[in-house]
């Protein structure tokens, strides 16, 4: 089956067996490994990309779904060396520990200010339930996004 | 965890749909937002022969009102439903409802007909419907049919759907006057309902729950001791009468009737204090 989309501004066209799904087609045939895998069961977030700029877990989707559409990676943040407002403030606020939820994280942080441009700290935790942070690092991680909203 | 292998079609007609589940029979599966199918093809709890993909079919997403009821169409995702104004306004449980599903990353994928048609008694969709007394619009080879709520969930994943149908609006009597509350028990933000209660009040009240059987369903003996005159409290009492809820690794069946008591007590309060 052939799918074609954009990821990160490219035009792409694979061909690829329709139970493939979208973390491993960016992974495995794209070779965009930021994207993690993590519980494999729709639940931590740690695939999180943007389809169409709207937060996906992308373990629970198929490539073929993405048909037409614009995938965004934690790969296509930052432009010309220069990280993403949210990536800096991740590590300005060391929003990070061991690492491994943080690029589904920031992917769903810039879905939500995205949607809400100007988020309280309790609508960042409940914008941010479906991604976890298994090193409980949660408080840096709120004041990163916090931080990055436009003044 | 990958899906066995497959054959996967694009719709772009509910005509079409129609036509691909005629041909292949109870070995094709409808493809919605996939937030409900997907994670049981990983776990190959479901192997279907055939996909057929629903999500280009744009004509099915809308809100709107039709007559006395708001219609809402069977690929309108939960973030379109929790957001719109007119489901806010004609119809607040529903739309307060399709906000609590899952997270944030779910509710951009996931579409209110593939809840329901999915059937899952855990879901929180479809016990809002049967609070609602919503009816479902399905479309077959032979025809369109109206399906009440109370009689569209048959059985664990198993609903009144034949295999050649689809489910394409569901339609909710406008309820912006009449008292109302969702209440889910979870152990993590985005986790499903342990328990859940949904309840409309609006001269009677219909009282319905999620993960307290194999099917979503009413609070019958509650329902009818409000009818008869008890109180919040009595009646609440009586909200796990005669069903059998189901045991797993978060609640035993006991803690789960006490749930639904509790649950059921502070959703009728809630609707008392709104009208």
């Amino acid at each position: 089956m052939r799918v074609s989309l954009t990821v990160n501004g490219k035009d792409r066209a694979d061909e690829v067996e329709p139970r493939l799904l979208l973390v491993h087609y960016l992974r495995d045939v794209l070779g965009l490994t930021g994207t993690n895998i993590g519980c494999d069961t729709s639940s931590c977030g740690a695939c999180t990309v943007l389809v169409d700029g709207e937060s996906v877990k992308s373990c629970t989707m198929l490539a073929v779904q993405a048909e037409g559409t614009e995938v965004s990676t934690i790969e296509g943040l930052a432009s010309d060396g220069v990280l993403h407002p949210l990536q800096e403030a991740f590590r300005e606020h060391h929003g990070l520990q061991c690492g491994y939820c943080t690029p589904g994280m920031v992917m769903a942080a810039s879905s939500l200010l995205a949607e809400h441009p100007h988020p309280s700290e309790a609508e960042v935790r409940v914008g941010l339930e479906g991604n976890l942070c298994r090193c409980t690092g949660y408080h840096n991680i709120v004041k990163a996004v916090l931080s990055a909203v436009a003044p | 965890m990958i899906p066995a292998s497959f054959d996967y079609e694009r719709a772009r007609s509910v005509e079409a749909a129609i036509r691909l589940l005629t041909e292949r029979g109870e070995e094709a599966k409808l493809l919605a937002g996939g937030h409900s199918l997907l994670p049981l093809m990983r776990l190959r709890m479901a192997t279907p022969g055939l996909l057929v993909d629903l999500g280009g079919i744009r004509e099915l997403s809308y809100v709107r009102r039709s007559g006395d009821d708001l219609a809402i169409g069977a690929l309108t995702r939960h973030c379109d439903l929790a957001a719109n104004e007119l489901a806010r306004a004609d119809s607040p449980l529903l739309a307060h409802v399709a906000g609590q599903i899952g997270d944030p990353q779910v509710r951009h994928r996931g579409t209110i007909g593939g809840s329901l048609a999915h059937g899952d008694p855990a879901s929180d969709l479809p016990a809002a419907c049967l609070a609602l007394g919503a009816s479902f619009l399905v479309a077959g080879s032979a025809g369109e049919r109206r399906i009440p709520a109370d009689e569209f969930f048959r059985g664990f994943l198993e609903t009144a759907l034949r295999p050649d149908e689809v489910l394409v609006e569901i339609s909710v009597p406008r309820h912006a006057e009449a008292g109302w509350s969702f209440q889910k028990f979870t152990r993590r933000a985005q986790d499903w309902a342990i328990v859940g209660v949904a309840a409309v009040s609006d001269g009677s009240t219909r009282i319905s729950l999620v993960n307290m059987g194999s099917t979503p369903l009413r609070a019958t003996a509650a329902e009818e001791a409000l009818a008869g005159g008890a109180s919040a409290e009595e009646a609440a009492a009586r909200a796990a009468d005669g069903l059998e809820p189901p045991s797993d690794l978060n609640a035993s069946p006991e803690y789960r009737r006490h749930l639904a008591s509790v649950l059921t007590r502070r959703a009728l309060e809630e609707c008392a204090a709104v009208t």
